[in-house]
């Protein structure tokens, strides 16, 4: 069934699932930030192979260079390594590892029985600025338009969740020179 | 132009088995993981493998409207992890851990 397939394509599946798997089993947080990149980064290989060249380029800068450099700015102000670490016992692993191999199970199973349903019809270009902007701004202009107010408010409360309050900063300080 | 001719070489339900890995690993780490920015990246695992079977299927199918409920994931994505993280920070000021055991702490 896999030696049909492009070399490419395997390479890229096979560094995909390897590095999502690092992301979840690494002990130290900045190795897993650096992993969940590359992550990005094969998944957009994956893009630019199903003709979606715009979103390529969009989830390396949206993704791989504003989300990411985020969480790595969050880990790096809070001081998180390897030995701050919280240590969860085996059972919990094997409890979520049979919990997820049942979702993943169930749903193979189920595509498998539903069978091909996908008419294929490729269509030359389909994944280039000037296509995707017409669909964005003729049929998709409402939702475009809330997005932006969307984007608003989570910048006013992720300003107003960071902002510093005087009186718990206090108890804080008072409690850290104490103990 | 692609870079090879993916449409006839590899069907659909090859991305459909892959995305479906992706999606496992992430709930996976949802599950074992406990720190809450690992928890936070894990999620957006999850949404990464969706956007990847929204993107096959539209360029399988010939239809541009998938690629643009992709660009719609991404912009909650980044509202998500922009709230996200302040409410983390918020709580790691308070309570000095990012452990997900602060949850058993609320009230209301």
């Amino acid at each position: 069934m896999l030696q049909n397939l492009p070399i490419p394509f395997l390479v890229l599946s096979f560094l995909t699932i390897l590095s999502a798997l690092y992301v979840v089993t690494s002990k130290n947080p900045v190795h897993s930030v650096l992993a969940l990149i590359f992550t990005f980064f094969t998944i957009s290989a994956h893009y630019v192979l199903l003709n979606a060249q715009f979103l390529a380029v969009v989830n390396l800068i949206v993704y791989a260079g504003a989300i990411m450099v985020l969480f790595l700015f969050v880990l790096m102000l809070l001081n998180l390594s390897k030995e701050t670490e919280p240590v969860k016992s085996n059972w919990w692993g094997i409890a979520a590892a049979i919990s997820a191999g049942s979702l993943l199970l169930i749903i193979t199973a189920a595509f498998q029985v539903s069978g091909e349903a996908v008419a294929k019809n490729p269509v030359e270009g389909i994944g280039l600025v000037k296509a995707l902007g017409k669909v964005l701004f003729t049929r998709f202009v409402v939702p475009f338009e809330l997005t932006g107010i969307l984007f608003l408010a989570a910048m006013v409360g992720a300003v107003l969740l960071g902002k510093r309050e005087k009186g718990t900063d206090a108890l804080i300080t008072k409690e850290e020179s104490r103990g | 132009m692609s870079i090879l001719n993916i449409f006839n070489q590899v069907e659909i339900s090859h991305y459909i088995y892959l995305s479906t890995v992706l999606f496992a690993i992430g709930l996976f780490g949802v599950l074992f993981r406990r720190n809450a920015i690992i928890l936070l990246m894990c999620i957006e695992l999850m949404l990464n493998a969706v956007n990847l079977l929204f993107t096959a299927f539209s360029s399988y199918m010939g239809d541009a409207d998938g690629q643009i409920f992709v660009f719609f994931i991404m912009v909650v994505a980044a509202a998500e992890a922009a709230v996200g993280l302040a409410i983390l920070v918020l709580v790691y000021r308070n309570t000095r851990k990012t452990d997900v055991s602060f949850l058993d702490q609320l009230k209301g």
